[in-house]
């Protein structure tokens, strides 16, 4: 590999990159997408692209492969007696709040400074009576930076973003948690993908997307459907995995698989085919059910233009949207690789098998 | 009442390098109640030349009979507890998955979404949460309980654990501005003043230092350490909630217990003791005279190991002394630094005006 795994992924979610703030995530992932592509660019919603040119003439097809590199987290409403009152960006559990290491990204000093803080639970008395048991509503929460007030009215100010300071750890059996491992997982998978195709032969035009905003619905990889105008799409997100709050339907074991979408959004040919790789390569996969469709990019990708084929992966991942998401490193190896070889074996035609019956 | 002090020597605590660094280790340090090595083993290591006056006792409490040189020197006992709230593994739930119970005062809600380490080698594991998308608005609304909570290791952690093993928030001390963000800073600020005490202990008094175990399951270890010493005075070195947060519709908050900024807290009454009138005035004396702020800690509940301290033997003269906290018994609390340096400034101050007209019955009117 040219690009050392574990360290980049760590890197990735040492960085905020709230939807709509994706700067941070953005500049750690460009410099290495550069390495592995013809060419970069930044989209008007803030995607990163990096197109590898494939080996046919032109007029060549192309393959869009979206991760997308935003964060939820929180933003500031306003300021009180120097703490800060909150809410969200993207779908945050108000039960995982209270006593959280966050970043605040304060800008009213003219520069944004990166602020340590934690989200705190103010004592019973000074709650109403519906905040003093059960889990606390959002709006009761507050967020101290350990600054005193006069400080804080200087440097902060309403709409600074609050992204997640958790720390990447290694766990054990070369499992790794984090904050906004979702869906940075799948950067880190189709960085590999990228990093394989760099060393392999493939006819196919490959732009990869790391997309903004998809934690607020899908509005970066819609863009850069128009903008890329792909044959069709892989769209890589992380799925649900057994273990403590997943089990059941629709959740896969963590470091055995890879899911591989079958739903509305997926289109049947495409699964057909990313199926037959997985098995032609011997590389396990198991069918995700999304009936009503995926809360992934894919769901309005799909709707995009005149409408455009797409195919899901899903890296399982425990504890979605809380900062301790656990994620297995062999995992997204194993999604890099099949996205690489499928692309790598894609005929020029290929479009021809994508058909409705 | 206390006595004169000319031309004592003048101590500034600071909290550079060196103080910072001890300060890391005490509070990123693993030792809920019951098991308090790890910090015991600090304090055995910075307390080296006191090596022939230290000893550890059938509990765990390591005590410090530093003696003075004075005449009629006053045998004060100074406590701070080494334990902190946190967890038991108690079961095995599938691979790398542990069920585990609270240790101490911890509310549930704070554990939710938590990086932990577990066992004297700090194993990392999480505390997770069902995925947001899986769960209905009713389930948000309600707290989520222990007992559905598990700690995770990771994929083939099974074997790097054992049931039994006690947990706590893998929280790293932080300086924030004028502030200090770490977790265990109730009561390991204590500890850490109390290790400063014994190093610049005044002559004039026999400071009987005590870093007690299991404060957090009823002030247990204070208890037979005071029988031990069997003290004339004792003074518990604890943290106390700065309970100074914004009420929620703007009224005023009254009831704040503490404010940061406010200075070493004194206590005059809480739910374990009613603090010696001697010696609070001792104290606010000795503050006021050396021009240290103070505040009194709102009388009320809660309780430090004075509670055990004065009833030990015939009874023993307590109060207790307290770095004002924010959010204690969570993945972190927060203190001013200026509050840590003047409770130590004070009790410096303090114990150096020290003499036994303190306890003449006439003070206590």
């Amino acid at each position: 590999m040219n690009f050392e795994l574990l360290p980049f992924v760590k890197s990735m979610i040492s960085v905020a990159g709230l939807s709509g703030y994706e700067e941070p995530i953005r500049d750690v992932i460009a410099p290495v997408w550069q390495e592995l592509s013809d060419r970069t660019w930044v989209s008007s919603h803030g995607s990163l692209h990096a197109m590898r040119y494939g080996e046919a003439q032109e007029p060549r097809p192309k393959v869009m492969i979206a991760a997308h590199m935003d964060a939820i987290g929180l933003m500031v409403t306003g300021i009180d007696n120097g703490f800060l009152r909150i809410t969200q960006i993207g779908g945050v559990d108000q039960r995982i709040l209270p006593g959280q290491m966050v970043t605040v990204h304060a800008s009213n000093s003219g520069e944004v400074v990166e602020l340590p803080a934690m989200v705190v639970m103010p004592p019973a008395f000074l709650l109403p009576k519906d905040g003093s048991k059960g889990s606390l509503p959002q709006k009761y929460l507050l967020v101290d930076t350990g600054l005193r007030p006069k400080e804080v009215e200087k440097l902060v100010r309403v709409g600074d973003t609050i992204s997640f300071a958790t720390e990447p750890r290694e766990l054990s059996g070369g499992t790794i948690s984090g904050h906004t491992l979702d869906n940075r997982a799948s950067v880190a998978a189709t960085t590999v993908a990228l990093d394989i195709l760099s060393r392999r032969k493939h006819l196919w035009d490959v732009i990869a997307v790391a997309t903004s905003q998809e934690e607020v619905g899908g509005i970066g990889a819609t863009g850069s459907v128009f903008e890329v105008t792909p044959d069709f799409a892989i769209v890589i997100d992380v799925t649900f995995a057994n273990g403590p709050g997943g089990g059941g339907v629709g959740s896969f074991d963590m470091g055995k698989t890879v899911a591989l979408t079958w739903g509305s959004c997926d289109h049947p040919a495409l699964y057909e085919a990313m199926k037959a790789t997985a098995d032609e390569y011997e590389i396990p996969v198991s069918r995700d059910f999304a009936p009503r469709g995926s809360g992934t990019d894919a769901y309005d990708m799909q709707i995009a233009k005149a409408g455009i084929p797409v195919v899901e992966l899903g890296i399982p991942l425990r504890y979605m949207h809380t900062p301790v998401e656990v994620v297995s490193v062999r995992d997204i190896k194993r999604a890099g690789r099949l996205m690489a070889e499928f692309i790598s074996d894609l005929p020029l035609d290929f479009m021809n098998n994508v058909k409705w019956e | 009442m206390a006595r004169k002090v000319e031309n004592a020597k003048k101590y500034s605590p600071k909290l550079g390098k060196k103080e910072l660094e001890l300060l890391t280790r005490l509070s990123n340090a693993l030792a809920v109640s019951g098991d308090e090595q790890e910090v015991r083993e600090i304090v055995y290591e910075e307390l080296k030349e006191f090596k022939d006056c230290m000893h550890t006792d059938a509990m765990g409490n390591v005590l410090v009979n530093r003696e003075g040189t004075g005449n009629d020197r006053v045998r004060v006992m100074l406590a701070a507890h080494m334990d902190e709230v946190g967890m038991m593994l108690t079961k095995e739930d599938g691979d790398g998955l542990f069920e585990f119970v609270v240790v101490g005062g911890v509310d549930p809600r704070q554990l939710v979404g938590k990086p932990v380490i577990i066992g004297r080698k700090h194993i990392p594991g999480v505390i997770g949460a069902k995925a947001i998308h899986l769960t209905t608005k009713e389930e948000r609304e309600r707290e989520l309980k222990v007992e559905t909570l598990r700690i995770d290791v990771g994929l083939n952690g099974s074997n790097l654990v054992e049931i039994g093993d006690r947990a706590t928030f893998a929280t790293s001390l932080a300086v924030l501005g004028p502030s200090l963000r770490g977790k265990a800073l109730d009561d390991r600020l204590g500890v850490f003043n109390l290790i400063q005490l014994l190093k610049n202990a005044p002559e004039n008094i026999d400071l009987l230092a005590t870093f007690t175990v299991q404060e957090e399951l009823g002030l247990r270890g204070a208890k037979v350490a005071a029988y031990h010493f069997d003290p004339d005075i004792g003074i518990a070195m604890d943290s106390t909630p700065a309970n100074d947060l914004p009420d929620f519709d703007g009224e005023e908050n009254t009831r704040h217990n503490t404010k940061l900024d406010g200075g070493p807290a004194i206590y005059l009454m809480d739910g374990a003791t009613i603090g010696d009138r001697r010696l609070v005035k001792w104290l606010t004396e000795s503050a006021e005279s050396e021009k240290i702020p103070w505040q009194y800690r709102q009388p009320g509940r809660g309780g430090t190991d004075a509670g055990a301290i004065h009833t030990a033997r015939a009874g023993v003269p307590s109060v207790s002394v307290s770095v004002p906290q924010r959010y204690l018994h969570s993945a972190a609390g927060m203190v001013r630094i200026d509050d840590v340096l003047n409770t130590l400034k004070l009790m410096h101050a303090a114990l150096l005006r020290l003499d036994k007209n303190i306890l003449n019955p006439q003070e206590r009117k």
